[in-house]
């Protein structure tokens, strides 16, 4: 069990997909502009990431390496495909807000990588882990970054004003805000890890 | 700053001839002047010629240059523009200070360059913007625009434009409320440039009223008079030659004179090199030794890479003004236009 536990939590800080691997930086440009936003695409790409990772470990014998990529693709969209519909019939709202990057988690580097690095060589139990640790580090690495553009980009949290004399910075709300917020943030966890070290 | 100084340059070519030599230049170090008594000649390693030049020498020089403009810019708008130049500086200050503290480096407040970082931010305001704006600004400029990327000398960008642009893009309604000149009360009124920009006739104002600086605008770029008088000093010391500024002055008067809005070549030029921050921006912020090219032949291209930026955006942008972005986009450029200017060494392929 304590091994399970920590393939969980590496992908939460060791190995957090956005802040340590730098991976599917894409939706998290994108997405970032609100915690709303973020929490919803952490928790479908912490569905898809949890699904892919389960099945690829489950099939890993049996599907010929050189073709794997290809079906290491239809597996996943698969997962896209449940997570954007039920998304679509249970919350129209957040899958307006979120857009074309629902169905671009298909080509989310987070999934493929861990299918391609983790879970093809992984027991189904490690993979299920794996995957859910790296979705949920994605899924907190995701609320920071929106908390702060939106805290600080719109003066709001979650819609409720935070300070009414407070005047918001509307560069946060952009992508250009959005990096600059991930860059310095990557800066301060790299500070925080060579002072570890 | 250490990357590049063009004079220092030249000044390493002589200084490689001379040395073969072992001649004695009159402009001697303070060292060869106390034995110069007993000994005249010195034999020590390389580098033999010394000038009496230093960044923050060359810094405090600019800022001091700049002060004619700060000066007009105070009498046109009134105290307020001094409380924001102030503001602008000292934070600045303050925040180059706290980030070498924190990061544990040598504090090296008073080489100027963040002082003149935090007067060019606030040369680039309007006079009427809230106290915390300035502050703000400069603290960006100094934190994102230059220390993060360690240093001066390791800035890829302007870090006062750096600023600029942020305050720009947070806060746009209070970078575009300017106020009208020589009234000294919150009468606002819109730069020259905007009012060409939006198709409107409202005031006209006379090239003469420009060129002193009775106009709209922001802080320091309004009062073109005082700051060619600052850019002259700089010319004279030689601490900027002529190659960024005027290339960059004569392609937006060409550029903006053929494309007239009455049809090819029927352009008012003189307006536009006259309005906007043309000249702040050309003389002292283009000429930025850390973030310009190194080469005479590079500095041409950059030159002329601003002003048809900035004409363009002028023109057809979206924005009345585009000094700053077009030397921002520039400053990306500038390690490009160096591999591809590099001077030949003697002797080789």
């Amino acid at each position: 069990m304590k091994k399970y536990f920590s393939e969980f939590l590496k992908g939460i800080i060791k190995e957090n997909p956005t802040f340590v691997l730098v991976l599917g930086l894409c939706p998290t440009l994108a997405v970032s502009t609100s915690v709303t936003n973020g929490v919803g695409m952490g928790i479908a790409a912490t569905f898809v990431l949890l699904g892919s990772n389960m099945i690829v470990a489950m099939i890993k014998n049996i599907v010929p390496d050189r073709i794997r990529i290809p079906c290491f693709i239809v597996v996943i969209a698969t997962f896209v495909t449940i997570a954007e519909m039920t998304m679509k019939a249970y919350s129209p709202a957040l899958d307006r807000a979120l857009g074309i990057y629902v169905p671009l988690i298909v080509v989310n580097c987070i999934v493929l990588g861990r299918a391609e690095a983790y879970a093809q060589k992984q027991t189904v139990l490690n993979s299920l882990f794996d995957g859910l640790g790296m979705g949920v580090g994605f899924t907190l690495a995701l609320i920071l970054i929106s908390a702060i553009r939106e805290a600080l980009g719109t003066g709001k949290i979650l819609g409720f004003t935070l300070a009414h004399k407070f005047e918001p910075a509307f560069v946060l709300g952009m992508p250009s805000g959005a990096l600059l917020v991930i860059g310095l943030l990557l800066g301060f966890f790299n500070v925080l890890k060579g002072k570890r070290e | 700053m250490s990357r590049k100084m063009n004079n220092q340059e030249e000044f390493r070519r002589d200084a490689e001839v001379s040395a073969c030599r072992l001649i004695r230049h009159p402009e001697e170090t303070q060292e060869q002047k106390l034995h110069s008594g007993k000994n005249k000649l010195i034999v020590n390693i390389s580098p033999h010629l010394h000038k009496d030049e230093s960044v923050s020498k060359i810094m405090w020089m600019v800022v001091i240059s700049l002060i004619p403009a700060g000066i007009a810019g105070v009498i046109i708008f009134g105290l307020e523009a001094l409380q924001v130049i102030l503001l602008g500086v000292v934070s600045a200050l303050v925040a180059e200070c706290v980030i070498q503290l924190l990061t544990k480096r040598r504090i090296t407040v008073l080489d100027g360059s963040a002082f003149l970082t935090g007067l060019l931010l606030a040369y680039n305001l309007p006079p009427k913007v809230p106290f915390w704006l300035p502050i703000v600004g400069s603290f960006f400029a100094v934190a994102i625009g230059k220390q993060v990327f360690g240093g001066l000398g390791q800035n890829i960008f302007n870090p006062a434009l750096v600023g600029r642009v942020f305050l720009m893009a947070s806060w746009p309604k209070h970078m575009t409320a300017f106020t009208k000149p020589l009234t000294y009360d919150a009468v606002t009124s819109a730069t020259p440039l905007a009012v060409l920009k939006e198709g409107r006739v409202l005031e006209h104002v006379s090239n003469w009223n420009l060129f002193w600086g009775i106009r709209g605008g922001c802080i320091g770029e309004v009062c073109i008079f005082a700051l060619i008088l600052g850019a002259l000093l700089l010319f004279i010391r030689g601490y900027i030659s002529w190659h960024i500024p005027i290339t960059y002055t004569v392609v937006v008067g060409l550029f903006t004179y053929i494309f007239g809005t009455k049809g090819l070549f029927s352009g008012d030029w003189l307006f536009h090199i006259l309005s906007g921050g043309l000249i702040l921006g050309a003389f002292f912020m283009a000429t930025d030794y850390v973030t310009s090219p190194l080469t005479r032949k590079g500095q041409i291209i950059f030159g002329v890479g601003c002003g048809l930026i900035t004409a363009i955006i002028r023109l057809w942008g979206g924005y009345p003004e585009g000094v700053s972005y077009a030397i921002l986009m520039m400053n990306a450029a500038t390690p490009i236009i160096d591999r591809y200017t590099k001077s030949r060494i003697y002797g080789t392929r």
